[in-house]
C-alpha cells in the first residue's frame, strides 16, 4: 500500500511541475499557433542558473527567482529578435526554437560540464512531512501548492480580465481579434515572455525530484507536449488535466512497468490524437 | 456628407497570380453606402484589403479617416476608429456577450457615445442573454453582437460584410435602419450586401460591383432596387 500512496504523490510532484511547464506554453501555442521547442532548454537554462546562484548565496527565494528570470530574458530576446522576423511562416518557426533549444543547451553543457546536479535544499525543506497516509518530503508538498496556487491565479487572470479575455479572443480566432483592436502579437510577447519565465522556475524547483542533466531538456519538452496535446491547444484547464494524466501515467509505468513507461506514456496522447484531435479541452479549427 | 471617410483610389488586390480588385475607386462621406454585387466579385476582398487583413498584395491608396492605411496592421486599423463586422461574424466562442463588448469598449472618433448598456438598447433581446457565449447565441443575437462589438468601439467609420446574411426578414429590416440612423449620426457606414431590401433600407447609394471592379454608380436620386439596374448587375429581379 506504502507503495502506491509513494507512486500518487510522486505522480502528483510530477503532474505539478508539468502544470508549471505546460501552462504558459499551451496558451501561447494557442495564439499564435508556433510551439516553443526551446522550452525544455529555458527548463535546463532555469535550473543550472538558479542551482548556482542559491550555491553561491544560500538563498533558495533567489535562486528561483533568477533561474524564472534568466530564462524570461532569453524568451523576451528569442521572440524580439528572432521568432519575430519569421512571424506566418510555420515551419522556419519551429526550426528556429529548435535552433535556439539546441544552442542554449550545449552552451549550458560548455559552462556547467556533463555532471548532474541536485538541488541544495535547507534541511527543514528536505525533511519529511507526514500526510496522514505517510511521509513525503516537504519541498515537493510546496510544489504541488504552488502548482494549484498558479493554476487557480491564472484561471482568475483568464477569467475576470481584460488581458485574459483578449488572450480567449485570440486563441479563439487570431484574425478577427486583431481586426477588432487587439495586438495579438503584442500579447503573445507577454504570454511567451511569463511561460519561459515559468519553464525556468520549473527548472529549479524540479531539480529537488529530478537531477538536471544533458538530455533532461528534451524528456521535459517531449512531456510537456504530450501534456498540450492531451489537453487540447490553448486550454488551461486542459493543461491541468493532461499534466494529472501524464504525472500519474508516468509514475505508475516507470515504478510497476519500467519497460513499458514509454509505451503507457504516449498511449492515451495517441487515442487522443486519433479518437479527439483538438485534445480534451480544445476547440476544433 | 461633405467629409469624405473612406476614400479607396486605383486599388488593385492580387492573391497570388491572381487579381481579385481591378483599379478601384470609391469614396464614402458620413452616409451610409452599399456594396453591391453576385458572390465571388471581390466584395469580402475589399473589405477585408480595408482592415488590413491577410493582405492579398494591394496598391494604389486607401484613406480611411483621413489617414493613409495600407500596409498597417489589422489591430492599427480598427484602433484608429475603423469598426469591422466580419462575414460570417466570427464571434469567440470562449466569450460570453458581455465579454465581447467589453473587450472592445473605448473612446473613438465619435467620442464615447455608443456604450454596452445603448446596444442593449439597440438591441434588447441581445441585453437577455448577457452571460451566454458567442457559440450559444441565436442567428439574429450574433449579428447584433457582431455590429454591437463595432459599436462600442465608438467608431468613425464602419465596415459590415453580409450582417444580414441568414436572418429573418423582420431582423434584417431592424439591422439595416439602426445602420441607416448610425449614417445620420454622422458614422460612415460602408454595407456590403447581396441581399436588396436590406440595401435599399439602409443605403443611400450603392456601388455595383462585378469581376472585382465596380461596374456601376447609382447617381442622384436614382433608385438602387430599380429593376433593370439589379437585373444588369445582379442577376436578380425584384
Amino acid at each position: 500500500m506504502n507503495t502506491f500512496y509513494f507512486l500518487t504523490l510522486n505522480g502528483l510532484t510530477m503532474a505539478a511541475l508539468l502544470f508549471i511547464m505546460a501552462s504558459g506554453l499551451t496558451l501561447a501555442f494557442g495564439l499564435m499557433r508556433v510551439v516553443n521547442l526551446a522550452h525544455g532548454a529555458f527548463y535546463l537554462l532555469g535550473g543550472y542558473v538558479g542551482v548556482q546562484v542559491i550555491d553561491k548565496t544560500g538563498s533558495l527565494a533567489l535562486g528561483i527567482l533568477t533561474g524564472g528570470g534568466i530564462a524570461l530574458v532569453g524568451g523576451l530576446l528569442m521572440e524580439r529578435f528572432l521568432l519575430q522576423r519569421v512571424r506566418g511562416l510555420d515551419l522556419s518557426e519551429a526550426l528556429l526554437t529548435i535552433a535556439v533549444g539546441l544552442v542554449i543547451a550545449d552552451a549550458l553543457l560548455v559552462v556547467y560540464g556533463g555532471k548532474p546536479v541536485s538541488l541544495p535544499l535547507p534541511r527543514e525543506l528536505r525533511a519529511p512531512v507526514d500526510l496522514g497516509v505517510m511521509m513525503y518530503p516537504f519541498f515537493r508538498v510546496l510544489i504541488m501548492a504552488f502548482a494549484v496556487m498558479l493554476g487557480i491565479a491564472l484561471w482568475l487572470v483568464m477569467t475576470y480580465t481584460r488581458i485574459g479575455a483578449a488572450i480567449r479572443a485570440g486563441v479563439d480566432d487570431r484574425e478577427t481579434a486583431m481586426a477588432q483592436g487587439i495586438n495579438v502579437s503584442r500579447l503573445f510577447g507577454g504570454v511567451f515572455a511569463v511561460a519561459s519565465f515559468l519553464a525556468g522556475v520549473a527548472g529549479v524547483i524540479g531539480t529537488s525530484y529530478m537531477s538536471l542533466n544533458q538530455g533532461l531538456d528534451v524528456r521535459v519538452l517531449m512531456l510537456s507536449l504530450v501534456v498540450i496535446i492531451i489537453g487540447g491547444m490553448g486550454s488551461l484547464k486542459g493543461a491541468a488535466i493532461g499534466a494529472l494524466i501524464t504525472g500519474m501515467v508516468s509514475s505508475f509505468a516507470t515504478g510497476y512497468l519500467p519497460q513499458f513507461a514509454l509505451f503507457f506514456l504516449f498511449l492515451p496522447m495517441t487515442l487522443i490524437l486519433v479518437f479527439r484531435p483538438q485534445g480534451l479541452y480544445g476547440r476544433a479549427a | 456628407m461633405t467629409e469624405t471617410m473612406i476614400r479607396v483610389e486605383c486599388l488593385e488586390a492580387h492573391y497570388g497570380l491572381g487579381q481579385a480588385l481591378h483599379d478601384l475607386d470609391m469614396h464614402v462621406g458620413k452616409e451610409c453606402v452599399a456594396v453591391m454585387g453576385r458572390n465571388g466579385v471581390g466584395k469580402t476582398t475589399l473589405a477585408r484589403v480595408l482592415m488590413g487583413l491577410d493582405p492579398p498584395q494591394a496598391t494604389g491608396s486607401v484613406e480611411l479617416l483621413g489617414q493613409s492605411v495600407l500596409g498597417w496592421p489589422p489591430y492599427r486599423i480598427a484602433r484608429l476608429g475603423v469598426g469591422y463586422v466580419p462575414q460570417g461574424r466570427r464571434l469567440f466562442p470562449s466569450l460570453s456577450v458581455d465579454e465581447h463588448l467589453q473587450l472592445n469598449s473605448r473612446k473613438g472618433p465619435t467620442g464615447e457615445h455608443w456604450s454596452t448598456s445603448r446596444v442593449f438598447e439597440l438591441f434588447p433581446s441581445l441585453g437577455r442573454r448577457r452571460k451566454a457565449y458567442g457559440d450559444q447565441i441565436s442567428g439574429g443575437e450574433r449579428s447584433m453582437l457582431a455590429i454591437g462589438r463595432a459599436l462600442v468601439t465608438n467608431p468613425g467609420c464602419l465596415i459590415l460584410d453580409e450582417p444580414t446574411e441568414g436572418l429573418a426578414p423582420a431582423v434584417v429590416e431592424d439591422v439595416a435602419l439602426s445602420l441607416k440612423e448610425l449614417s445620420r449620426e454622422g458614422v460612415a457606414v460602408l454595407l456590403i450586401e447581396q441581399n436588396v431590401r436590406a440595401a435599399t433600407l439602409a443605403a443611400d447609394r450603392a456601388y455595383f460591383m462585378s469581376e472585382g471592379r465596380i461596374v456601376h454608380e447609382t447617381v442622384d436620386g436614382e433608385s438602387m432596387s430599380d429593376e433593370a439596374t439589379l437585373g444588369r448587375y445582379l442577376g436578380v429581379s425584384v
